[in-house]
């Protein structure tokens, strides 16, 4: 006679099975799952790291480095011999918020087909949306392996304060990766720092982290998306355009004109990502919207005061005359009309022009 | 239903599975066990309404969801029914449910059951009133009028027909938005949704045409009105029948360890198969923006078939899932789908999709309209085939929405039909196929065949507009992309 399986067995069975696969889980946790993908394998690689939160874009946020950078196309493109390989580095508006792949500066660069140091450019848009040196840091610490041949950094004023450091979602939910960075380049910051999200035991179990798995899981289904239609970005009809008319306040991050700025600034961070390459880097200053509407001379856009911004000008000229890294200003180069919905995002002409400023740039360097 | 929901109807069913022996006698214990159950199924009927636009209105849809229960019930029961006992206790706990929902207003900060705040409860007492007004004057003329019945079916298929019909909804949508003295401008034909009302309907309308043809048994109020709104098929069936139900419900029933195991699997497939399976097909599955933005014919065909197979396991999940909470209760629901996407052709794949459905438009509407197309001598058998096919299918079709895309689909599958009949008859008189291999082939072609052709058809079912399904079908020849 068949033995018929008895509810509390089965029930028994079940919760020590989930248990133990929650501790198996915890003990994967020294395998990154996220560099497990589809992309580059059976969906091509993104043109840009997954972002988003509309579902209408087929794309999502997380806050998974290995995930990201296996989704990229980098890493799924082998090297070639002519091939002059140019990481971007930067916020969302090197990623390209409201812009398709093609728009952005890495594929506008790539549209103009420029050759340099005797060999085919090749951009590689390493943006990412958030403004934080310490994130584009951590980005740029784990492209290395992909053998740039130039890296182009481009920053602007928002993403030096300290406090702006810890707090991007990717660099809080990554506390190892900031372990590693601030230990390798003696970084002046805190790797206990509340901030940064440490998880205990019980928060590493896959109860715990079913989000996390679920979303790399989504990651790889819209890889299909991705596949299917070249849409990674929600792109709305009608979008609130880049504030122009601003309040009488003249204050940076509750820093005051009186005070030193440079005081308020990581550069110690921008000091690391200059240490840790061994190619050229060419450091740009955004461009940034200069508005000429209500107290705009008092503001230049949403982000920045006059002074901050001005102060900042002088202290990232000195800081590249004296260490001799190649510089591009180009704060003032895009109209105002040729910003979208932040001081910060460009339109199509507008990402055109600074296109343009920077591959005359790379061209420049190797002659 | 959402897995809160799903979590709690589990947990619900299995206290009701459990109710302790020791009662006077067994008859007792299941009565309790069908109050139990119908006070469940009216709190379900308000916790799982979505929220609604309009002021209140996720309050006052599910009450009428219990009022036109109520209705049918009276009218369709021997007269003076309503004085029995467990008939009072029915009406109590229904009655008492509405009133317990409704008063959480003065209990709980925010809404508990219901998703915005209730009316107040003098308005509520005002509804009661109308309610029984509106009830004692239908029930007598039922009585005395034997129309009654065919006119609470009329009512039945108008609002079913408003709910399905985009036009009819806002419009609707506009006419109480100016009642209540809301901004018109934001209504929309989806403000009204009526969860289940489409599954509430066919079982009513079962009810009325049983009692009608003389073949409905005798109900009391609890059982009938825990049939019509019986928590785990509230929101996507099956459409049991009455008298198959209330037989399970009258059953002696205590929880056994077996049927936990066999309930627990049940419902572990059918979450997986919607949560999982279904869920992640959606994200790839056909819509309306798809359409032009994928770029390649192979791209096309993949997300269609995301689509065909998403539509079945999110509705066979669900279905796995009521099948399983009910049978924790001692209800065994009819099943709903016997692997429709492995039939050889196109009659069977309708006898193994949305089975209970299929069923109920047959017996109510595919036979006696056969019957009486018969009676037209003149017209040849092959055009009553055709026209009772086409017939039945558009009903299908409206019944899921009053759309010109549904009407596309239901000829797609009506046409299918009488062509596959007509084939089948040639087939059979003209030529045999002996050879194992021959019959493996063919019912492998057969089968793949009826997939695509069911696949085709989702074209229409899924997209919003004609003109966008035929740039799906451009898309899929190959012709545009």
């Amino acid at each position: 006679m068949q033995n018929k399986p008895r509810l509390f067995v089965v029930l028994l069975k079940a919760t020590l099975l989930l248990v133990l696969f929650n501790f198996a889980f915890i003990l994967m946790g020294i395998f990154p799952l996220g560099k497990l993908s589809l992309y580059n394998r059976v969906f091509p690689g993104r043109e840009r790291f997954p972002f988003g939160e509309s579902q209408k874009g087929y794309n999502l946020s997380l806050f998974n480095l290995d995930a990201m950078f296996a989704s990229h196309v980098l890493v799924g493109t082998p090297k070639a011999s002519d091939e002059y390989r140019v990481f971007l580095i930067g916020d969302s508006s090197v990623w390209g918020t409201l812009l398709t792949p093609e728009q952005n500066l890495a594929g506008q660069l790539n549209a103009s087909e420029i050759n340099a140091c005797g060999k085919t450019v090749h951009s590689y848009n390493l943006g990412y949306p958030y403004i934080s040196l310490l994130q584009e840091l951590m980005i740029l610490n784990e492209a290395l392996q992909y053998q740039p041949d130039m890296v182009i950094w481009l920053t602007t004023l928002e993403s030096f304060p300290h406090d702006k450091q810890l707090t991007a979602p990717l660099v809080a939910n990554s506390p190892e990766r900031v372990k590693q960075l601030i230990e390798k380049y003696q970084l002046p910051l805190d790797p206990n720092d509340p901030a940064l999200n440490h998880a205990s035991t019980l928060e590493q179990t896959f109860v715990s982290r079913r989000r996390a798995v679920a979303d790399l899981l989504r990651l790889q289904i819209y890889g299909a998306l991705w596949s299917a239609t070249g849409i990674d970005q929600f792109y709305p009809e009608n979008y609130e355009r880049a504030q122009t008319d601003f309040e009488a306040d003249d204050t940076f991050h509750e820093i005051k004109p009186t005070a030193s700025l440079q005081d308020h600034l990581s550069l110690n961070i921008l000091d690391a990502g200059m240490n840790i390459i061994d190619v050229p880097m060419i450091l740009v200053n955004e461009p940034i919207l200069i508005s000429d509407g209500v107290n705009g001379d008092i503001r230049y856009n949403f982000f920045y005061p006059r002074w901050a911004f001005d102060q900042y000008r002088l202290i990232l000229d000195e800081y590249t005359s004296s260490r001799g890294v190649p510089y591009l200003d180009l704060w003032d180069l895009v109209p105002m009309d040729e910003f979208t919905n932040s001081g910060v995002h460009l339109t199509p002409a507008g990402e055109s022009m600074l296109a343009e400023k920077v591959s005359d740039a790379i061209q420049n360097f190797c002659e | 239903m959402g897995l809160t929901q799903i979590g709690a109807s589990i947990l619900a069913a299995l206290l009701v599975g459990a109710l302790p022996k020791g009662h006077r006698d067994d008859v007792t214990r299941g009565a309790i066990r069908v109050y139990f159950l119908l006070a469940l199924s009216v709190l379900a009927v308000y916790w799982f309404q979505p929220a609604v636009p309009l002021r209140s209105f996720d309050f006052w849809i599910p009450s009428l969801s219990l009022v036109l229960v109520i209705l049918t019930w009276f009218i369709t029961a021997q007269a003076g029914a309503w004085k029995s006992r467990q008939n009072i206790i029915g009406l109590s706990i229904i009655v008492g449910g509405v009133a317990l929902v409704d008063i959480t207003r003065y209990i709980f900060p925010d809404p508990f059951i219901t998703t915005t705040t209730t009316p107040r409860l003098i308005i509520v007492l005002g509804f009661f009133a109308l309610t029984a007004l509106a009830i004692s004057t239908f029930t007598i003329l039922s009585r005395r009028i034997a129309f009654t019945l065919s006119l609470a079916i009329i009512l039945l298929i108008s609002i079913l027909l408003i709910l399905k019909s985009p036009f009819l909804s806002l419009q609707t949508s506009i006419l109480f938005r100016t009642l209540i003295n809301r901004p018109i401008e934001s209504a929309s034909a989806l403000e009204l949704r009526w969860l289940g009302f489409s599954y509430i309907t066919f079982r009513l309308i079962h009810v009325l045409r049983d009692k009608q043809t003389g073949r409905l048994p005798e109900l009391t109020l609890p059982e009938f009105a825990t049939y019509v709104v019986f928590f785990p098929s509230l929101s996507a069936g099956p459409i049991d029948r009455v008298e198959r139900f209330a037989t399970d419900l009258k059953k002696d029933f205590a929880l056994t360890q077996d049927e936990t195991l066999l309930a627990g699997q049940r419902i572990a497939i059918g979450l997986f198969k919607k949560f999982v399976v279904a869920d992640a097909l959606a994200l790839i599955a056909l819509n309306d923006a798809l359409v032009t933005q994928v770029r390649t014919t192979g791209w096309m065909w993949i997300i269609l078939y995301a689509y065909t197979f998403q539509i079945y396991f999110d509705f066979s999940g669900y279905t796995d899932i009521a099948i399983g909470i009910a049978r924790l209760v001692g209800i065994k629901l009819p099943e709903n789908f016997a692997s429709p996407y492995t039939k050889p052709n196109l009659t069977q794949f309708w006898n193994s999709w949305h089975i209970t459905l299929t069923q109920w438009i047959r017996s109510y509407f595919f036979n006696p309209f056969n019957r009486w197309i018969r009676g037209y001598k003149s017209l040849p058998a092959w055009t009553i085939l055709l026209i009772g096919q086409l017939a039945t299918m558009f009903l299908i079709g409206l019944w899921h929405g009053v759309t010109v895309n549904f009407i596309l689909w239901s000829t797609w599958h009506g046409l299918g039909l009488f062509l596959q009949n007509r084939w089948s008859d040639f087939a059979k008189t003209s030529f045999s196929v002996t050879s194992p291999r021959m019959q493996t082939a063919m019912q492998i072609g057969g089968i793949l065949l009826t997939f695509h052709f069911v696949a085709l058809g989702w074209v229409f079912f899924a997209l919003s507009d004609p003109s966008l399904s035929w740039q799906v079908f451009l898309a899929l020849s190959g012709v545009s992309r």
